[in-house]
C-alpha cells in the first residue's frame, strides 16, 4: 500500500444542533481507490462535505499531503488538487452541457485530448454538447457530473454514490469510466451502496456507522468475508 | 480511455409547443403593443406611447438587472437599492450642473461627453457606496432575509439623509443637455430626442450583459454561481469576490439608472430612488429572480403597460403595473424566466 495522500484523524462535525460524525479516522493511499461504506445515514457524504469544507469539521484533522486543509475554504481546498462529485451531481442546468464543462476547467481552455478521452467514455455529452444540462436523463446528468470532475486531472476524487438510481446499462458506462480513471493512476474515495461495482473498483474499504469508522483494510478482504459484510454493512445472505 | 458500450440516449426532441413555451414570455412584448394598436385611436399616439415605454423600461432594466442577480446569486434582499440609484443621480447631476459650458451648448459631441462624465462619476460613486453597503450592512446578514430587510432599510433611509446633509433637501433641477431636448418626427409621432437615447443605452447595455453572461468565463461563474453557489466553490472559484462584484456592479448599474432617470424627469429628490424600487421589485419578482432576460422583458411590459394605460385610462395607471404582477405570477408562480426558486 503507498503513501496516503489524504488522512482523517479524530473527526467530528455537526451540522445545527446535531452531532453527525463523532470519531472518523481513515486514510486514503495515493494512486488507489478507497470505498467509503456504511447504511444509509452513516455519515459516508457528510465525510465527503467535511473534507471539501462545505461542513466544517469541530474537532479532528483534515490531512491532504500533510497539509491541514480543515480550516481552509471550499474553493482552497479545491485548487490543491480536489475534486468532487456531490451526491445530487451539483450540475448547472441553465448551463449547456459544454458550459458546464468549460466552468469545470479552472486552469483554462480544456484539453482536446482529455476531453475526446471524456467523450469517448460518455458518448451522450458530445450528442447534447449544446444542450441545457437540466434537459439531460438523469443518467446524463450523472455523466456530466462525473466528467466535470475528470476535465482536468486532478490528485484526487471525491465522488458520492454515483451509481445511485440509474439504470444498468448507464451503471457499466460510469464504472467503465472510473476503472479507466484508476488505470490512469488516480485517487479515489468513493462512496457506493453497490457492493458488486465496490468489489469491481476499490482496492481499499472504510467501513462507517453512526458518524464513526468502524473497519478499514483491503477491499478483497471484505469481499471475500460474508460474515464480515453482514455484520459491517447489514447485508442479507452475506452473513 | 475505453469506449463505452452503444445504449440508445434517452433524449427525444420535445414537441413545438413545448420547444417554444420558454419564449412565450418574449411573444408577450409584440402582444402588448399589438394590443395597445388596436386600442389607441391613432397611430401616431400610440407610437408615441411605445417609445415612451420602451424609454421607460429600459430605465427600470438599467436599474433591475443589478438587483436581480443581487437577488439570485447571493440571496440577498437589498432594500438599499434604492439609495444607489438616489446616490448616482445626486453626483451625476452635480457632474452636469458643474458643466454649464458642455450641458448648455448646442453642440452634440460636448453634450454627450457632460452626459458621459456625469454617468462615469454616478457609476463610480455609487459602485463605491454599494462597495461600503456590502461590506458593512449586508455582510453581516447573509443568509438572514428578515435582518437583510431591515438592515438594508436602514441603510436605505441613512443614505437619504446623507444626501439630505450633502446636497440639502430641496429638489434638484436637471436641465437637459441642449441636444437632448426637443423631440424629432417620425410617422406623424413626436418622439423625445432623449428617450430614443435611453431606449439605445438600455439596448446596449442589455445586449453587453448579454454577452458577459453568456460568452465570458466571469459570466458562467455568476450564471452558475446564482444555481448553485455551493458547487461553484467546490470547482475552485472564489465565490465571495464574485458576490462582491456582482453587488458592486449592480449598484454601478443603479446609479447609471439614477442619471437617466434624473435626465427623464428633469428634477431630483433624495426619496427618488426609494419611489422607483416599487416598479424596480415588480420587474425583478415578475422576471424571475436571477433572471437578465426575465428582468428585461418585465422591464419593457411594465413601461408599456404603465404608457398605454395613463393614456387610456389614467386612474388604472396606478393599479396597472399591480395587476400585471398578479397576472403573471398567477400564470408562473415563479415569475417568467426563473433561474432560482424563491425560498
Amino acid at each position: 500500500m503507498s503513501e496516503p495522500i489524504l488522512t482523517l484523524r479524530s473527526v467530528a462535525t455537526d451540522i445545527g444542533r446535531y452531532h453527525i460524525l463523532h470519531d472518523v479516522s481513515f486514510s486514503v493511499p495515493r494512486g488507489e481507490v478507497t470505498m467509503l461504506l456504511g447504511r444509509n445515514g452513516a455519515g459516508k457524504t457528510t465525510t465527503l462535505r467535511t473534507i471539501m469544507g462545505l461542513w466544517r469539521a469541530r474537532t479532528g484533522q483534515v490531512l491532504f499531503a500533510d497539509e491541514d486543509i480543515a480550516a481552509l475554504p471550499t474553493a482552497e481546498i479545491s485548487r490543491r488538487g480536489i475534486a468532487y462529485v456531490p451526491e445530487d451531481m451539483g450540475i448547472f442546468s441553465d448551463l449547456t452541457v459544454g458550459e458546464n464543462l468549460r466552468l469545470a476547467a479552472i486552469s483554462g481552455p480544456m484539453d482536446k485530448a482529455r476531453l475526446a478521452w471524456i467523450t469517448a467514455a460518455f458518448p451522450p455529452l458530445k450528442t447534447f454538447w449544446d444542450s441545457a444540462a437540466g434537459t439531460l436523463s438523469g443518467g446524463q446528468k450523472q455523466m456530466l457530473s462525473v466528467a466535470r470532475a475528470m476535465i482536468e486531472e486532478r490528485r484526487l476524487y471525491l465522488i458520492d454514490e454515483p451509481s445511485k438510481g440509474l439504470a444498468p446499462a448507464i451503471v457499466t458506462t460510469l464504472a467503465r469510466a472510473l476503472k479507466d480513471l484508476k488505470r490512469a493512476g488516480a485517487t479515489i474515495l468513493l462512496v457506493e451502496q453497490n457492493f458488486a461495482l465496490s468489489r469491481a473498483l476499490g482496492d481499499g474499504a472504510v467501513v462507517m456507522e453512526d458518524g464513526r469508522t468502524v473497519w478499514s483494510g483491503r477491499m478483497a478482504d471484505l469481499a471475500a468475508d460474508a460474515a464480515l459484510q453482514g455484520r459491517l454493512l447489514g447485508m442479507e445472505g452475506a452473513a | 480511455m475505453s469506449r463505452a458500450p452503444e445504449h440508445a440516449p434517452t433524449f427525444t426532441r420535445p414537441p413545438l409547443a413545448r420547444r417554444l413555451e420558454p419564449w412565450l414570455p418574449v411573444l408577450l412584448i409584440p402582444a402588448l403593443m399589438l394590443a395597445g394598436l388596436v386600442l389607441i385611436p391613432q397611430g401616431s399616439s400610440w407610437l408615441t406611447l411605445t417609445v415612451s415605454g420602451l424609454a421607460m423600461g429600459m430605465m427600470i432594466f438599467t436599474i433591475a438587472s443589478g438587483m436581480t442577480l443581487v437577488f439570485g446569486l447571493m440571496d440577498v434582499i437589498n432594500f438599499g437599492h434604492g439609495a444607489f440609484i438616489s446616490f448616482g443621480a445626486f453626483v451625476g447631476a452635480t457632474v452636469l450642473l458643474a458643466l454649464p459650458g458642455m450641458a448648455g451648448a448646442a453642440d452634440m459631441p460636448a453634450n454627450v461627453a457632460a452626459v458621459a462624465l456625469a454617468i462615469a462619476a454616478a457609476m463610480a460613486a455609487a459602485g463605491g457606496l454599494g462597495l461600503g453597503f456590502e461590506r458593512w450592512i449586508v455582510r453581516p446578514v447573509y443568509g438572514s432575509h428578515l435582518k437583510q430587510i431591515l438592515v438594508t432599510m436602514g441603510g436605505l433611509i441613512v443614505a437619504e439623509q446623507l444626501i439630505h446633509v450633502i446636497w440639502g433637501g430641496e429638489q434638484i433641477a436637471v436641465p437637459r443637455p441642449e441636444t437632448l431636448k426637443g423631440a424629432v418626427t417620425f410617422a406623424g409621432a413626436a418622439l423625445e430626442k432623449y428617450r430614443l437615447l435611453a431606449v439605445a443605452i438600455g439596448l446596449v447595455l442589455f445586449l453587453g450583459m448579454r454577452w458577459l453572461l453568456r460568452a465570458t468565463r466571469l459570466g458562467l461563474i455568476v450564471r452558475a454561481g446564482v444555481e448553485n453557489p455551493e458547487m461553484v466553490q467546490a470547482l475552485g472559484y472564489r465565490i465571495r469576490r464574485v458576490f462582491v462584484l456582482v453587488f458592486v456592479a449592480g449598484s454601478a448599474l443603479a446609479g447609471l439608472g439614477g442619471v437617466m432617470w434624473a435626465l427623464y424627469q428633469e428634477v431630483i429628490t433624495a426619496g427618488m430612488g426609494n419611489q422607483i424600487m416599487v416598479l424596480v421589485f415588480i420587474v425583478v419578482i415578475i422576471g424571475g429572480l436571477g433572471s437578465v432576460e426575465g428582468c428585461f422583458i418585465g422591464a419593457l411590459l411594465v413601461g408599456l403597460l404603465q404608457n398605454y394605460v395613463a393614456f387610456l385610462e389614467p386612474k388604472a395607471a396606478l393599479v396597472s403595473n399591480i395587476a400585471l404582477m398578479v397576472a403573471v405570477l398567477m400564470w408562473r408562480p415563479q415569475g417568467m424566466i426563473p433561474v432560482v426558486k424563491a425560498k
